[in-house]
């Protein structure tokens, strides 16, 4: 099977959506001619012309609300928002309209859009290259929101998410475009070339939105983890020797709870694990569902390791993201508890 | 200069305020027909006196005259003042049924009426319009039943929207009227995106645009305007002037552009302004517009010079921020009586006529309300079930709100 970095899945996820179907349009801010900042969307203005894909005016609010009403004519528009740090002069768009047409109109009008953008740190990105916005959409009725943490994953989930009625968001890990990241800058990064991962099948298939998957079957703590930090918690897992359960959450919103609860009530145990600032990000959630699903079953309190409380920083990139050290000492505190 | 040193901040103020005499002489209006007609491919930098003049058609005397009238037939202007009567008729009685705690809420369009029924019957089928919650005219003018919008304004038991939504808050695909928001100017960039689309499908189909005074200081405002002006969107662009957002002046928004008109020229948009009570008017140059449009020509702005005579709605006082008599000096007078008196004067119509219709309208409206009302109204008899309140987040609903589908006991 051929390898592919995300990047590449990512851009052929598009590609197939493309030719299947002559709805799929994608804009955005250098993503025409140029291909995208970061090459995925690369050949598919040559491919496909200029009304299926094109350079877009640098305003986030008008290319989400473009894209809502071709949404709202029949297209099935794929735009990008550069960094997940600019999406919020379209946080309105997105909230206030793409999240509700369905609900609001009664199925009169929907918006089967899907917003990417590039998410997450480990790329001394500072302040406005880093953030991991998803709790800011977790918490919207109406949004499906999709975190890729592979390119197998990331090509699937987005044809998944093209394909799908309601609007999508989908926050790629920039840190894993290239290859798997688990917190060891001091280490060279091995290619998705060398990964089993980066195996990306050629044409169309789907990973089902809304499904969770175990990376790493374990019986001693349930790791929660999605994006960059799936690789966080198998280093931490191998390093601390403890048997953790490591399931990547896959989407976010819907959430598979089945597989979580399964899994904390088999372990007793439950460490969740993101990027995101602590105080209201989707670990608060999680713990919540948790602690209400699995009550009885729990042997420790629910750690969180997050991003501090605090703006992205740059010199302290490595203080600041929740690398396999600080997670380690989770897993042994919990485990401890 | 002596004062160089000191900054003093400016804050725009309308010339009169509650208790003053209602004085609009700083309005300039050009005489009926004045202002030439271009052709629809015209250079936008050929015509950029349009966006500071008033295209009228109707003068004094009642008379159409210029290059702008002609267009509409006896039959196709009766049809006209039909819309606006009914469309006040219908806005009276919501009125007083909001006062009658019938419903929560609602919005008239008292002086506005000539603008979205003279605009609708611009449009062709299958054109989409992207109004604000005051175009409920778009609705009658296209034969939409006012029955069912009296069931939304109830949210009943036949409430197309299940209730979810506030009064006036309608919702049409079949009459090219897409879903309000309650959130302001985001309809705009989604009309130049329908417009996109279309032409990326290589349709026929056109998209209108529509946002108010206040509104066009909104920051989808300008996207709209980027993106209509880039990819030359076949959208009409309209921004209602109604001279009030809320309690704030239109000066509040305008600043110092002169006109909401002169907006669109920064960006290459042909920008027109129109008589917004000159029902002859507006249908004209909506025509032209659309035309444009459809011809490939791109996107044009046009500005409806009109006064809002109501309240901002059921929930304003405007005699808190403005004088009480100030519609009444308003120099466009009234859409519904200066196209009455040009059918008068035409010889097509009456005072009598007049009267006989304002009551038979009101018989329909009547009648529509009591239809309505059988099927409850928001505190009273049918309503949308609890169910509804959970179906329609998503295509399919997903568990969490099944979950919480059977803790609410629905």
């Amino acid at each position: 099977m051929p390898r592919r970095t995300m990047i590449e899945a990512i851009r052929d996820a598009m590609d197939v959506s493309m030719a299947r179907d002559e709805r799929v349009i994608v804009f955005g801010e250098d993503v025409g001619f140029f291909g995208g900042v970061f090459r995925c969307t690369q050949g598919l203005q040559a491919k496909y012309g200029k009304g299926r894909c094109f350079d877009a005016p640098i305003s986030e609010s008008g290319i989400v609300g473009a894209a809502i009403g071709m949404a709202a004519y029949g297209l099935k528009p794929c735009v990008e928002v550069q960094f997940a740090d600019y999406v919020y002069p379209a946080y309105d768009q997105i909230v206030s309209e793409a999240a509700r047409l369905r609900y609001r109109s009664n199925g009169d009008f929907t918006c089967p859009i899907v917003v990417r953008m590039p998410t997450g740190g480990g790329i001394f990105g500072g302040q406005t290259h880093s953030q991991s916005p998803e709790a800011l959409f977790t918490h919207v009725s109406g949004l499906k929101v999709v975190v890729p943490s592979n390119p197998h994953d990331a090509k699937g989930l987005l044809i998944a998410a093209i394909e799908d009625p309601d609007p999508v968001i989908f926050l790629e890990p920039k840190r894993l475009y290239n290859g798997p990241f688990d917190g060891h800058h001091e280490r060279p990064v091995t290619p998705w070339s060398k990964h089993q991962l980066g195996e990306v099948a050629d044409g169309h298939y789907t990973v089902p939105l809304g499904k969770a998957v175990i990376r790493r079957p374990g019986a001693a703590v349930t790791v929660l983890a999605y994006g960059t930090m799936v690789y966080v918690a198998q280093a931490a897992a191998e390093e601390t020797g403890i048997d953790a359960e490591i399931i990547d959450l896959r989407t976010l919103l819907p959430l598979d709870l089945e597989t979580i609860v399964a899994s904390v009530n088999k372990t007793g145990r439950c460490v969740v694990v993101h990027e995101a600032t602590l105080t209201s990000g989707f670990g608060a959630e999680l713990s919540a569902l948790v602690q209400e699903n699995c009550f009885y079953h729990l042997e420790a309190p629910v750690a969180r390791v997050t991003g501090w409380d605090t703006p992205y920083p740059h010199a302290q990139e490595w203080d600041y993201f929740p690398g396999p050290a600080r997670l380690g000492r989770a897993l042994i505190e919990t485990m401890e508890a | 200069m002596a004062d160089a040193g000191m900054l003093r901040f400016h804050v725009p103020e309308p010339e009169v305020r509650p208790g003053g005499t209602p004085d609009f002489s700083n309005v300039s209006i050009p005489k009926a027909g004045s202002v030439p007609r271009p052709k629809i491919d015209v250079d936008p930098r050929d015509i950029r006196d349009l966006a500071f003049s008033i295209i009228r058609v109707l003068n004094r005397a009642g008379e159409a005259v210029g290059p702008w009238a002609g267009l509409l037939s006896d039959d196709e202007l009766l049809e006209g003042l039909r819309h606006m009567m009914t469309l006040r008729s219908f806005d009276a009685r919501m009125q007083m049924a909001q006062r009658q705690g019938k419903t929560s809420f609602y919005m008239q369009h008292l002086g506005e009426e000539a603008v979205s029924c003279a605009f609708r019957k611009a449009l062709s089928r299958g054109d989409m319009n992207f109004p604000t919650y005051r175009q409920a005219g778009l609705l009658i003018a296209d034969g939409y039943p006012m029955v069912t919008m009296m069931n939304q304004i109830y949210s009943n038991e036949a409430d197309p929207l299940k209730g979810r939504q506030l009064p006036i808050m309608y919702s049409s695909k079949e009459h090219g009227f897409f879903s309000i928001s309650g959130n302001l100017a985001t309809q705009y960039i989604q009309a130049v995106g329908w417009a996109m689309a279309s032409a990326i499908s290589n349709d026929s189909k056109i998209a209108a645009a529509w946002i108010g005074d206040g509104s066009t200081a909104e920051s989808d405002f300008h996207s709209a305007l980027v993106f209509a002006s880039t990819y030359k969107a076949p959208v009409v662009l309209n921004v209602v002037n109604n001279q009030w957002a809320i309690s704030t002046f239109q000066g509040i928004a305008r600043g110092g552009s002169g006109t909401f008109a002169a907006r669109g020229l920064g960006f290459g948009i042909p920008s027109l302004r129109v008589d917004g009570n000159d029902y002859l008017a507006v249908h004209a140059v909506a025509k032209w517009a659309a035309e444009r449009a459809r011809s490939n020509l791109g996107p044009t702005l046009v500005e409806y010079v009109t006064y809002r005579v109501g309240a901002h709605s059921s929930s304003d006082d405007p005699s808190a921020y403005r004088p009480k008599a100030e519609s009444d000096a308003w120099p466009l007078g009234d859409p519904i009586v200066r196209l009455k008196n040009h059918l008068i004067q035409r010889g097509v119509w009456s005072d009598e006529r007049h009267a006989q219709a304002e009551a038979e309208i009101l018989d329909t409206v009547i009648s529509a309300q009591r239809e309505a009302e059988r099927h409850g109204t928001l505190h009273a008899g049918g309503k949308p079930s609890a169910r509804d309140m959970f179906e329609g987040v998503y295509a399919e609903m997903p568990p969490h709100l099944r979950r919480q589908r059977q803790q609410a006991g629905v």
